[in-house]
């Protein structure tokens, strides 16, 4: 027995973590990108803006757009809910709703979390201390992972947290990719271009896949491979494929326990079945923007019935 | 004024119940007790013990302070204490039905009538509405205060929704942590069974159409609270919801909570909320923090609320100042626990008494708590004095005066080592077939030197309290 309220929590919780790690990630990649010199800096960081799903509320928020403003927006705004600050309060406020849900250490992760990073993040932030910050955002995120996985029974509570983390994270990697699709796309590519390589590192780089990358295919990077590695690889646990077999998974736990299936099952599967079923082949030859495009419509969609079907309102 | 102070009264000596501890307390290095204090702040911090005072914006989740010298309560101090107490508890049950059906004590003339008729905390509605189980307030905290070596005075009944008690358990629970070889030493009386007392006692007062286990919620006003953590604390301890208004809707003439798979009855409310947020349709008509509708599922016996709507009649500071006459019209008996002498203000003879000693007076609002809104006469300015001077002839109703009580002390550990400190005590009591007392309480301390104000609210801190096995 769960409340509608409490499962809605504990999705939400999940998300806002996962954004948070997210966006240490992107911010990660577009300062890498900035110092390679051999791209137009403004451009990355307004490519990180729009894959972070930032880019209209910066335009708002009156400040420059330079790479100072881009990295303390992101990382530290409040105004912005996406930031890693406002993610991590957010995560917070969720897991002190649904706190009765969690293990002890579970919650305590999430706190500590919430009382390191709102230290390192009271002040903007000096360009010499990002990268030490950055790595203290992933570290916080992977120490709330490790304590839900370690400690959290396997129940409906575990499920809708899966839910939201999957959602959040087939989302980022969606964005991330049709952020870049131009660089991606066969036609325009050219093998050897240091700029696309520095492009193609960049996009590894912001889902944390550059080095597993190499472990799977040829140390080059191509194109196909890439998009192969992010959508259709179901051992690569930020691809969609990945993402959609987790959310699949819960949903099944969930439809198994109450007796009953509802519209996000057909949704899921439907999505699932289509990252099972393609090769990278057909999905360039659909074309790749096209292709995220639906996805992250439909992912979108998954998370509205999600909610109707268990009455998180 | 001298206070009797609980481990070495004035020209006394160490007393008994802290012999053993004194024994291990002077084998400690004053450094690793320093050590311990900012343990237990870490391990508050980290599970997010934190209150919210209102009105404090910067510090919307503190800490209430911690201090590591355990209060020391033999075995037979607390049999005395319990006996008083259970007195006192059933005569509040009993005066509460009486208020809502006979009124015999009105009647008596025992109790002045226009006190209960003009009480916003009485509840016409509750008349002749008669809880499961005939039990009106489940939960009490008997505010406890102790003058000497045997006396011991009530200075405030919680009726209504009594906190704290989550502190109670955190201060044991972090000193089995920071000094687990103590707890082999000293045989203390375990508190932390609390939560499974309190969900039987609520199972207890079910709603009579319910066979099995009733199903029991905690209902919280929600995150921003001050006592939140509490109140998830305690449904997670008894392994219950916890809800908010927004989760619950009547549904076929019970109360039931929104789940993943659709509405599921409540059998059993332990609410947090106010009663006049209670039920819109009933109280507060802005209140979202309640159930509408609620009450006339109460009053067709379909759920049981605790505490009952309307227990505030028997907390109020004006109705305080007749539980010695209370207590003896329902219980035959005088009272084992005695009231803290009160004037009330309402009276021509006492306001004139109060306005003239402001001086040694604590004066207190009728309605108020949490320490807001109350003189300490002797700790106040002249200015402040006269500012309240004129507060009460302008309300002399919404005031009670009572002596500035030297409360006792019991140290704690400071910087420059160990230090006196005025301390009160609140036990929690469970009211259901029985009476239970868990052995214990929450001690809280004014941890400004000389000051008598404990309230957390005001800079007051917390103390484990131990009850001997002996």
């Amino acid at each position: 027995m769960l409340l509608g309220r409490t499962a809605n929590g504990l999705y939400w919780m999940s998300r806002y973590i996962e954004r948070a790690e997210n966006m240490a990630r992107l911010v990660d990649a577009g300062l890498r990108l900035a110092l390679t010199r051999t791209t137009d800096s403004i451009e990355e960081w307004k490519s990180v803006l729009v894959s972070a799903g930032a880019d209209r509320t910066f335009a708002g928020s009156g400040r420059e757009l330079v790479d100072t403003e881009v990295i303390d927006f992101l990382l530290r705004d409040l105004s912005n809910p996406s930031s890693v600050m406002s993610s991590i309060e957010t995560a917070r406020s969720n897991a002190r709703m649904v706190r009765t849900a969690l293990t002890r250490e579970t919650w305590e992760s999430i706190n500590e979390a919430w009382m390191s990073l709102k230290r390192m993040l009271a002040r903007p932030v000096d360009q010499r201390d990002l990268p030490s910050v950055l790595d203290a955002i992933k570290r916080e995120t992977a120490l709330i992972r490790g304590a839900f996985h370690g400690t959290m029974l396997r129940n409906e509570i575990f499920d809708f947290s899966q839910i939201g983390t999957f959602v959040e994270r087939a989302d980022n990697t969606a964005r991330i990719l049709d952020v870049k699709y131009y660089v991606l796309l066969p036609s325009i590519s050219w093998v050897g271009s240091s700029l696309d390589n520095y492009q193609w590192e960049s996009i590894l780089r912001s889902v944390s896949a550059h080095r597993s990358y190499r472990w799977v295919y040829e140390a080059d990077y191509k194109p196909a491979h890439i998009a192969d590695f992010l959508i259709l690889n179901r051992r690569m646990p930020r691809s969609l494929a990945f993402c959609y077999h987790n959310i699949l998974e819960s949903l099944d736990f969930l439809a198994e326990n109450y007796g009953v299936t509802h519209a996000c099952h057909a949704t899921a599967t439907q999505t699932a079945e289509r990252l099972k079923t393609a090769t990278i082949k057909d999905v360039f030859d659909a074309g790749l923007h096209e292709f995220l495009a639906d996805f992250i419509r439909d992912n979108n969609r998954l998370g509205d019935e999600v909610a109707a079907a268990y009455r998180f309102y | 004024m001298v206070a009797f102070d609980e481990m070495r009264p004035e020209n006394a000596g160490l007393r008994r119940p802290y012999a053993t501890y004194n024994e291990w307390l002077s084998a400690q290095d004053p450094a690793r007790l320093t050590e311990k204090t900012r343990d237990a702040e870490r391990v508050f911090r980290k599970t997010g013990i934190t209150f919210a005072v209102y009105g404090q914006e910067e510090a919307a989740e503190r800490l209430i302070p911690f201090d590591i010298v355990p209060r020391i309560i033999s075995g037979s101090e607390w049999r005395r204490l319990t006996q008083g107490i259970e007195q006192r508890v059933q005569a509040l049950n009993a005066f509460l039905d009486d208020i809502y059906h006979r009124q015999e004590i009105l009647r008596a003339g025992r109790v002045p009538k226009r006190l209960i008729a003009e009480n916003e905390a009485f509840l016409p509605e509750m008349i002749g509405v008669r809880p499961p189980a005939g039990v009106y307030t489940h939960i009490i905290g008997v505010d406890i205060v102790r003058t000497g070596e045997n006396e011991f005075y009530v200075l405030e009944d919680n009726a209504r929704t009594p906190s704290g008690v989550s502190y109670m358990l955190e201060n044991r629970e972090t000193m089995m942590q920071l000094f687990p070889e103590l707890f082999q030493k000293v045989k203390v009386l375990p508190v932390e069974n609390y939560p499974q007392l309190l969900r039987r006692s609520l199972s207890a007062v079910k709603p009579d159409g319910v066979s099995g286990p009733p199903t029991v919620a905690v209902l919280t006003p929600g995150l921003y609270n001050s006592a939140y953590f509490e109140h998830a604390f305690l449904a997670d301890q008894m392994g219950v919801e916890l809800v908010e208004g927004q989760d619950l809707r009547v549904v076929d003439g019970h109360v039931a909570m929104r789940t993943t798979e659709g509405y599921k009855r409540i059998d059993v409310l332990y609410r947090r909320v106010d009663d006049a947020f209670l039920d819109p349709l009933t109280f507060r008509p802005d209140s979202t923090l309640g159930v509408p509708g609620i009450m006339d599922v109460y009053r067709a016996g379909n759920i049981t609320i605790a505490n009952a709507p309307g227990t505030g009649i028997a907390d109020d500071k004006a109705i305080y100042s007749y539980m010695p006459e209370i207590i003896e019209f329902y219980t035959g008996r005088k009272a084992i626990l005695g009231n803290v002498p009160t004037w009330r203000c309402s009276e021509a003879d006492s306001l004139k008494y109060v306005l003239e000693h402001l001086d040694e007076l604590v004066v207190k609002e009728v309605h108020g708590s949490g320490g807001y809104g109350m003189l300490v006469g002797p700790a106040a300015s002249k200015k402040e004095r006269e500012a309240f001077a004129a507060k009460l002839k302008a309300r002399p109703a919404n005031y009670i005066a009572q002596p500035t009580l030297a409360l006792s002390t019991c140290p704690i550990l400071t910087e420059e080592g160990l230090a006196p400190r005025h301390v009160d005590l609140r036990p929690y009591v469970l009211v259901s077939d029985r009476i239970r007392i868990v052995p214990g309480g929450l001690t809280r301390v004014a941890l400004k030197e000389g000051s008598l104000v404990v309230n957390s609210s005001q800079g007051g801190g917390t103390k484990d309290t131990w009850v001997l096995d002996d």
